[in-house]
């Protein structure tokens, strides 16, 4: 056993494996101070949920309480470890400001009161909504964080009772493009790659996708492959200089909101000097024609000089690409929350596909998710899209689909696309949302442009109910507050990016009157008297297990088929990757095998948008490009971001996160070791521009957009020149100001301008033009962490480099046998 | 030949259509995604223009290859009266009506493609032709646009 600080060295010790080797087992523990394995009761079992690698873990519990974790050596996502917020981030649980009573606004404040007052208020409002305008007055704005039991019931109560087109999850921010693309380029969302291709792969392409970061855990296997016989290539698009970066054999700086541009030439030298499959694309795809045709106009000197980056970089980096035997592409925020993000994602997936690199081991995609249960919040329909990959403009999916609830098909709303979150915002902007619900989830600091968002959500006019475990700056806003279980009190299943099922159980009580969040939906669809077409309740499960059950059913025969999954078997063992059923009862690794896709015009879950106008196509369109279900290759045209830089606004500002914090830091700012390690907001800039603008590590400075402005530390790092980076982690709810700035602006969204892709409706937060200017000199570094991309460049006082305290030591074992399958 | 009138009318409802985006982009600011991309799919029309006016001096005739500009000071006035009436219920109803006259006018241009093309084969005048191949689809993906928005948009006017 060994003693690592995770804090400074977030991925632990090296087990170094060659290609087509086992990854080897290392079982990382981490418990309260005085407690050893002895002393723990029970373990319990769970998976991540600070960030979307679905580590697998048990819970340690003591008289009731958690007092750690520990990873599961036999998962097949993680063989043992845990990622920094795992290992401390539990912690948050026993917070002593949870909310543990319901609240509602009386005299303009917050008070508390009984959960019959609280919900009764709720049911009043909706049935006076529905009485007097219908279901358009609703909307649901839920998250990334709950479980698929709790999804599948907001999806069926708000699609199939309430009738309401208005529902979406947060996942919108970090995943919609993920998704889009995904059904864009094989007519289905559904992962066409596994983690287990880290292990095969030769060369690893990650476009913008901070890895090191982002997935600790997974990262760890890339090293551990990096770190053994015959390595693996990467490849690295990302304006900083991120750990992945640094581990790069190219590494691609391009300037933002220009990743189509760089794609397009990519493509083009894979092209013209014929690095492609070409008996692949002629059995198994449509549209490679457009393709040629289309990046035909992107030649790499044409691209340097739109992306800033050396012509000579685009084609060694294709040429790596084009030579792979092996590729895993990667993609994640970079790509989606920049300008054209879903069409920049679809090229990604072009190069796999026009080089017939899918279904086999060590050749796939990972369009990456940003939060834990972001998979599920998809396939349950909370993102808005119909249950289970369903098609909501295709009439015999509709129809099975209210077979499933036994209501009336005309009853689910499939007129047109669900209402995504920004346009909810616009409708309860100009008054025709009335009531919005949200649950775990934090719009007031996590949307772009807050002071238009705040102005939104304190309107009279709106009733907002917030489901929340801590009085976060939306819940300050809201008519009624919920207080809900959390991770480890109470229990559901979740899907990581892989496609990996977890089961998570809960392991103590919530506090106080806290409630698990499917309880209190099924009781708001009880008490709203949902019924189904033969009068019996529309709900008509009542605990997780029966709940899971439902969906089972819901999911038959489509995709994410779960019916070969249960909670017994789900127990012990490891997570299992959908579909499974009866065909593939252990699951199934691999999708797209041999070049079978979920694409038939029957069987789709989209007939796909055009990729810059968002236009829906319908199903004939559909029919017409892809009768037979290939998968579809999508080309796209360039288009300029729609802020550029110009002489008031010289930068280019781009938001992000850090390693040790998640979300707006609800858990980990309440995480000692976490906190610690990125306690405030800082601001990056390169060593060039800190030059030129006068500005030392350190500094105050003020960072404007044409919508506000945010004060902040400098860090002088990496980043590409002219680019300024803002982690998006710090709101209010720590400060004097409670749920909007008082005095300087902290939160990153200050700043972001109100713009979405138009195909996945994700906002861009990557491109905003910004300016810089130095408000005083600092006498000490900025907070920033120093062991990710926010890493200082040039002198930099030693004491000062991120480490954790006493108590962020954790155990280390290493399994020299291996173990994990 | 009656050539000649077909391209000044191309390149009159080219320059409509765009003018009428921009004017759709600053009437409903408060409507992100109209705004943007109303003006994304403006500039289209606009490079239809040039081309227009590119291609028909081989015909003889004289069109003006600049797009008709941008009023910028009345863009300005539109977009504020955008966003101090964005908080009322009836601009829904002038959404729709304008995103109703987009969608019209970009069927009409459409067709104009088609009778351009038409002729482009008549003539044996290939870049005419390819002129119009490239073109024309653009046209459509404006219209669908228009349309998809007009159907997303007109439930939660309409009913609310």
């Amino acid at each position: 056993m060994t003693l690592k600080d995770r804090i400074a060295e977030p991925w632990g010790t090296r087990t170094p494996y060659g290609s087509g080797g086992d990854w080897p087992v290392r079982v990382d523990t981490h418990l309260a101070e005085g407690v050893g394995p002895q002393d723990v009761d029970r373990w319990v079992q769970s998976a991540s949920l600070l960030h979307s690698n679905g580590d697998a873990m048990d819970i340690a519990v003591k008289d009731n309480r958690i007092v750690g974790v520990r990873g599961r050596a036999s998962d097949r996502v993680n063989h043992g470890r845990l990622g920094p917020k795992d290992l401390y981030g539990w912690q948050a649980n026993a917070s002593p400001d949870r909310l543990t009573k319901p609240l509602v606004r009386v005299g303009g404040k917050l008070v508390e009161t009984d959960w019959d007052t609280a919900m009764q208020r709720i049911v009043d409002r909706s049935k006076a909504l529905l009485a007097e305008q219908g279901p358009s007055a609703i909307g649901f704005y839920t998250t990334g964080q709950l479980f698929s039991e709790e999804y599948y019931t907001l999806g069926t109560l708000a699609h199939g009772g309430i009738g309401t087109n208005h529902v979406d999850g947060n996942t919108r921010l970090c995943t919609a493009t993920a998704g889009e693309a995904l059904k864009e380029s094989f007519g289905c969302d559904g992962q066409p790659g596994s983690y287990t291709d880290v292990d095969h792969a030769d060369v690893i392409a990650l476009y913008g996708h901070n890895v090191a970061e982002t997935q600790t855990v997974l990262w760890t296997r890339m090293l551990d492959r990096l770190a053994g016989p015959n390595p693996p290539k990467i490849i690295c698009v990302d304006p900083r200089m991120t750990p992945v970066a640094r581990a790069a054999t190219v590494h691609l700086a391009p300037r933002p909101g220009t990743n189509v541009a760089l794609m397009n030439a990519i493509l083009h030298e894979i092209i013209a000097n014929g690095w492609v499959d070409r008996e692949y694309i002629d059995a198994h795809t449509v549209g490679f024609p457009d393709l040629e045709k289309e990046v035909k106009n992107y030649p790499p000197a044409l691209a340097a000089e739109i992306c800033g980056v050396p012509a000579e970089q685009i084609q060694e980096a294709a040429s790596i690409i084009g030579h792979a035997e092996r590729l895993l592409s990667t993609v994640l925020q970079g790509f989606y929350q920049s300008n054209q993000a879903t069409a920049a994602a679809v090229q990604v997936n072009n190069v796999n596909i026009i080089r017939g690199m899918l279904g086999k081991p060590g050749c796939g995609i990972l369009q990456m998710n940003g939060q834990p249960t972001a998979e599920n919040t998809r396939e349950c329909g909370a993102d808005g899209d119909l249950a289970a990959f369903r098609n909501w403009s295709n009439d015999a999916h509709v129809k099975d689909l209210a077979r499933v609830w036994n209501v009336d098909p005309f009853s689910i709303p499939h007129y047109s696309p669900p209402t995504h979150v920004m346009q909810m915002m616009r409708y309860a902007e100009d008054g025709s949302i009335r009531m919005l619900w949200v649950s775990g989830t934090n719009p007031a600091v996590s949307l772009p442009e807050l002071a238009r968002i705040r102005s939104i959500l304190a309107q009279e006019r709106l009733f907002l109910v917030v489901q929340d475990i801590f009085l976060s700056e939306t819940a300050q806003l809201a008519d009624v507050v919920l207080p809900a279980a959390t991770w480890g009190e109470k229990t559901g299943t979740f899907t990581n990016v892989d496609r990996t099922v977890h089961l998570s159980e809960k392991a103590v009580d919530p506090p106080g009157e806290a409630k698990a969040d499917l309880e209190i939906f099924i009781d708001y669809a009880h008490r709203m008297g949902l019924q189904d077409k033969d009068g019996q309740p529309l709900i008509k499960w009542h605990d997780p297990e029966s709940a899971f059950e439902a969906w089972k059913e819901c999911t038959r025969g489509r995709p994410c088929d779960y019916t070969g999954i249960s909670y017994d078997k789900l127990r012990g063992g490891s997570g299992i990757q959908w579909p499974c059923n009866e065909e593939n009862p252990e699951g199934t690794e691999r999708i797209y095998v041999d070049g079978r896709f979920w694409a038939h015009p029957e069987y789709c879950e989209t007939y796909g948008r055009d990729l810059i106008t968002g236009a829906p196509m319908d199903a004939s369109e559909y029919k017409a490009l892809n009768p037979a279900g290939k998968a579809i290759i999508k080309a796209a045209e360039y288009m300029p971001a729609h802020e550029l830089p110009g002489q008031e606004f010289p930068l280019q500002l781009i938001t992000g996160r850090t390693l040790y914090q998640f979300h707006t830091r609800t858990k980990t700012g309440r995480v000692p070791e976490l906190q610690a390690a990125a306690p405030d907001v800082w601001i990056e800039l390169s060593a060039d521009d800190a030059a030129a603008y006068g500005i030392a590590e350190g500094d105050l400075a003020e960072v404007e957009t044409p919508r506000g402005s945010v004060q902040a530390r400098v860090r002088v790092s990496g980043i590409r020149n002219g680019v300024l980076f803002l982690p998006f982690h710090y709101g209010y709810w720590d400060t004097e100001g409670g749920c909007q700035p008082d005095g300087a602006g902290r939160a990153a969204n200050e700043l972001t301008i109100t713009d979405w892709d138009a195909a996945s409706k994700q906002p861009i937060f990557k491109t905003a033009a910004a300016r810089i200017t130095r408000v005083s000199a600092g006498d000490r570094p900025s907070p920033a962490p120093t062991t990710t991309a926010s890493a200082p460049v040039g002198d930099f006082p030693e004491g000062a480099r991120t480490k954790g305290m006493a108590s962020a030591l954790a155990d280390e074992v290493i399994d020299t046998a291996g173990g994990a399958r | 030949m009656k050539f000649g009138l077909v391209l000044g009318e191309m390149h009159r409802s080219e320059n409509d259509l765009a003018h009428h985006l921009l004017l759709v982009s600053e009437r409903h600011k408060v409507d992100h995604e109209i705004y943007h991309l109303a003006r994304d799919l403006a500039r289209w029309s606009q490079q239809h223009v040039r081309d227009i006016a590119d291609i028909a001096t081989d015909y003889g005739q004289d069109l003006n290859p600049e797009p008709h500009g941008e009023a910028s000071l009345m863009e300005t006035l539109r977009e504020k009266g955008s966003e101090l009436l964005g908080r009322r219920p009836e601009t829904g109803m002038l959404l729709l009506h304008d995103l109703r006259e987009l969608y019209v006018k970009s069927c009409g241009v459409s067709a104009d493609w088609e009778l351009l093309a038409q002729a482009a084969q008549g003539m044996k005048d290939r870049n005419l032709l390819a002129l119009a191949e490239k073109c024309h689809p653009q046209t459509i993906r404006q219209m669908k646009w228009a349309n998809g928005k007009l159907k997303e948009s007109a439930t939660q006017v309409l009913t609310s």
